[in-house]
């Protein structure tokens, strides 16, 4: 039997060394803004690496709510401490790593990253857990468990058994969060025979109303507040840059919801033009509106200003900005503002956008009343179209 | 015939050369920085400045070292290796798999050698590698998210700037502008992520100009076409010293450092398309301008007391001071580089062109001597050593020139069979160069 003192030293120690791990962490999860907190995060980071393996749940555990920056500091302490142990031949503490990785509601990063240490030491344990991950918050772990759906369906259509090909692609595509698995099991899909409802997919604006065209010469409709941006009037009628600026209605039938102020008003260039819709959501919560475009552009959500870019023509893709807001239940409005500037090179016509409204893992919300999505003619854009992909 | 135009100061080539203010308002603008000692005529003190300077800036290295894109000075050039010369398969000392993409060049100090890269299908997983040099094993990794916009053409990616380092820490920017700080053995000192603080800093192209150590403070070019700016950044903490704005056009040349004509001070290139701003290393306070054009993709170089600027071909120049304008000595519009960026060796000026044209022009006044057609395409800017060049296509052909042969020569070249776009690095008596896949040691033991 120990000595009671030797018991309260070893008590106290404990005590202090759990003090110190929560002072080092609140320590990291403290940095901020242009470089706000970096030297004790440092000092912190360098106190957290010496920890032996059974501090990487809970290190896991703080990236939880913590910002960016902080889960950096964070993963690169787990990679450290796992890279150490590791290599003087020890484990890691899988049955652990396993409970942490089952509980969604901890930081999907953070769960790939558990998933990814349990691997390393147990490839099989990996391969066994992958298939369990298809509907999961995280992208990366739904990605590969995706794969490994398209791949039976790759499999059955080697085989030349249509039906089957079919049933998985199917159901991959329930679960694709990633657009180049939603491509290609679209594509696949199509080939069999299936229609695919990829706007719907994606959940892509498809129906909205556009006004054209203020001006943008040198620039200047950037930072001009237009009508639309006071009050969206639809009925209301403006002196635009050339003729009368008037709202149209459009509806797209790209595959990957791209809106294109070129079909409304003529290939214009030095313009400035408005879109404007109503999102009616289910309910109220969190989402993502994400963006692809390649002109100047604005975005007010339910009459805020989200964010603005003037950058012109560098390239566009599915998802290029992501912009959180919350959702009402009911109607919210948002409205796009979309420069085109002055320069006359093949590549610069474009004046467009697409816009979509998901969770954080990709996953569409759909409107309460969302319209049917509008057939495509022959000719129209389908999921080969490049503007779609990255 | 050969382009080439002497310009001898004055009124009128100050407006040839786009100078913004009348000489008086720019002797007001370019007084120097609080702190500064009072410059004197005659370059003796310049002199003894910036070798004071330098050697504070370089307590833990050695001339062996590559510390950051272009490696010494940002000249391209070894001073302190032997490389060999005629290359064949046997020359490949190893070649050892990366876990992601880049474009970035390896930095080399001692025995250790380090490189970033990007991973995942969003191009959003950061990765830092220290591998020995000697041997190829990788002695540490480290891995963090990108915070910032990831997006780029397919050419390039994620970890496309190459990291620096002054010794004792590495410094790794990315496209995403995350801007890491590590010591050598792998321990976090400090993160930054640019456009998070910056959110319309970023361009949908892919980032690629590379930051410098200067003294104390790092200079973190982020010139695009919206949020545009350069940082000098305290090296100990990651806080900004100071946060210039620039012209809102995207830029991927790097800068570099040139003494003050009088004080000797350090001071940087800030490069764009409108020309140059050279900055107080320490402050970010103007010294001097050039407003006749710069390339948006090569960088200078600065040799020999003269500026090489890809301005209207190829620019040379004696650079300014704080109040004090630069003496342009020739430009030669024949001697327009690409992508890749000019290098100066031995008595020559060399450029390489899209089409695999490499250039070489005297020093002195900037005329063409002759040209020779290599294999291209090129990404990679030509390093050297002693009197050869080394050309990385992209295709993975490394060519090694002979500048000393009459009308230039390619002496040998190896097949890496993979595809090259970023500049390769020379240190630890070897050639360092890295492909989306990996990073291969030629030469060396």
């Amino acid at each position: 039997m120990k000595p009671l003192s030797l018991i309260l030293l070893g008590t106290t120690l404990a005590l202090s060394a759990q003090a110190d791990f929560k002072s080092d962490i609140a320590a990291i999860r403290q940095v901020g803004a242009e470089g706000k907190g970096n030297p004790p995060a440092a000092a912190a980071w360098k106190n957290l690496a010496k920890a032996d393996a059974k501090s990487l749940v809970p290190l896991l555990t703080a990236m939880d709510d913590a910002n960016d920056l902080a889960a950096n500091y964070l993963r690169s302490v787990v990679d450290a401490i796992a890279d150490r142990e590791l290599a003087a031949g020890r484990t890691l503490p899988q049955a652990d790593l396993e409970k942490f990785l089952a509980e969604k509601q901890h930081n999907p990063r953070a769960r790939r990253l558990a998933y990814e240490l349990i691997a390393r030491v147990s490839p099989a344990t990996g391969e066994k857990l992958l298939p369990t991950f298809a509907n999961d918050p995280s992208v990366e772990l739904r990605r590969d468990a995706v794969q490994r759906l398209i791949d039976a369906a790759d499999k059955a259509l080697a085989a030349q058994d249509k039906a089957a090909a079919t049933k998985e692609f199917s159901n991959a595509l329930t679960y694709a969060r990633d657009e180049a698995q939603i491509k290609k099991v679209a594509g696949e899909l199509r080939k069999l025979g299936q229609e695919v409802d990829l706007p719907k997919h994606f959940g892509f604006l498809t129906h909205w109303k556009l006004l054209g065209a203020f001006d943008n010469t040198k620039l200047v409709g950037f930072d001009t507040a237009y009508p639309p941006e006071k009050t969206v009037d639809l009925a209301a009628t403006y002196d635009g840059k050339l003729d009368k600026a008037r709202w149209v209605d459009v509806a797209t039938a790209h595959d990957y919801g791209m809106v294109d102020f070129n079909k409304s008003f003529g290939d214009l260039k030095g313009v400035t033009g408005y879109a404007f819709t109503e999102f009616n959501a289910a309910t109220a919560g969190l989402a993502e509106l994400r963006l692809g475009c390649k002109n100047g552009w604005k975005v007010w959500f339910n009459g805020a200003l989200l964010f603005g870019r003037d950058e012109y023509h560098r390239g566009s893709r599915i998802d290029q900005y992501r912009l959180p807001v919350t959702l009402k239940a009911g109607k919210n409005t948002i409205l796009v503002k979309a420069c085109q500037n002055e320069e006359v090179k093949d590549w610069t016509k474009e004046w467009e956008f697409q816009l979509r409204v998901c969770d954080a893992s990709g996953t569409a919300i759909l409107a309460k009343d969302r319209p049917a999505t509008p057939k495509a003619q022959a000719g129209a854009a389908k999921v080969d179209d490049k503007k779609g992909t990255k | 015939m050969n382009n080439v135009k002497l310009v001898t100061g004055g009124a009128e080539s100050r407006q040839r050369l786009g100078v913004r203010q009348s000489a008086a308002a720019f002797e007001r603008v370019g007084k120097a920085p609080e702190g500064w000692r009072t410059p004197k005529p005659g370059g003796s003190l310049a002199r003894v400045a910036m070798l004071s300077w330098l050697t504070v800036a370089s307590f833990t290295v050695t001339a062996a070292d590559w510390l950051q894109f272009r490696g010494p000075g940002g000249t391209g050039i070894a001073t302190e290796a032997q490389l060999p010369t005629h290359l064949d398969a046997k020359s490949v000392a190893w070649k050892i798999a990366l876990p992601g993409r880049g474009l970035s060049s390896p930095v080399i100090v001692g025995d250790k050698v380090f490189v970033t890269a990007s991973s995942g299908t969003e191009q959003d997983r950061l990765h830092v590698l220290c591998f020995s040099a000697k041997s190829g094993a990788k002695l540490w990794e480290r891995q963090f998210w990108a915070t910032g916009r990831t997006m780029t053409f397919p050419k390039t990616c994620v970890a496309a700037n190459s990291p620096c380092s002054d010794g004792q820490r590495l410094f790794c920017l990315f496209s995403s502008n995350d801007l890491l700080c590590l010591d050598l053995d792998g321990n976090v000192l400090w993160l930054r992520g640019l456009t998070r603080d910056y959110p319309n800093a970023s361009n949908s192209l892919g980032m690629a100009a590379s930051p410098i150590v200067v003294g104390d403070t790092l200079v973190v070019p982020v010139e695009n076409d919206s949020e545009s700016f350069t940082a000098g950044i305290d090296v100990a903490t990651g806080a900004n010293r100071w946060k210039n704005n620039r012209p809102k056009v995207a830029c991927w040349a790097t800068p570099v450092v040139v003494p003050d004509a009088k004080s000797g001070q350090p001071l940087v290139v800030l490069q764009s398309g409108p020309g140059l701003s050279v900055v107080d290393a320490r402050t970010g306070v103007e010294a001097w301008y050039f407003t006749d054009g710069a390339s948006t993709m090569s960088s200078s170089v600065l040799v020999g007391g003269v500026l090489y600027v890809p301005s209207k071909g190829m620019t040379a120049m004696k650079p300014g001071a704080a109040g004090a304008h630069p003496e342009v000595l020739w430009q030669n519009a024949q001697l327009s580089p690409s992508t890749a960026s000019p290098v100066v060796l031995g008595d020559k000026v060399f450029t390489l062109n899209a089409a695999g044209i490499l250039s070489a022009a005297g020093l002195a006044d900037g005329k063409r001597l002759w040209q020779l057609r290599t294999t291209g395409p090129y990404s990679a800017t030509p390093v050297g050593v002693g009197k050869f060049l080394y050309l990385a296509n992209e295709k993975g052909l490394v060519q090694v020139v002979d500048t000393a042969a009459p009308e230039g020569a390619v002496v040998s070249s190896l097949d890496l069979k993979d595809t090259f776009i970023g500049t390769p690095s020379i240190g630890a008596g070897a050639l360092f160069i890295r492909s989306d896949k990996a990073l291969v040691k030629v030469g060396g033991s």
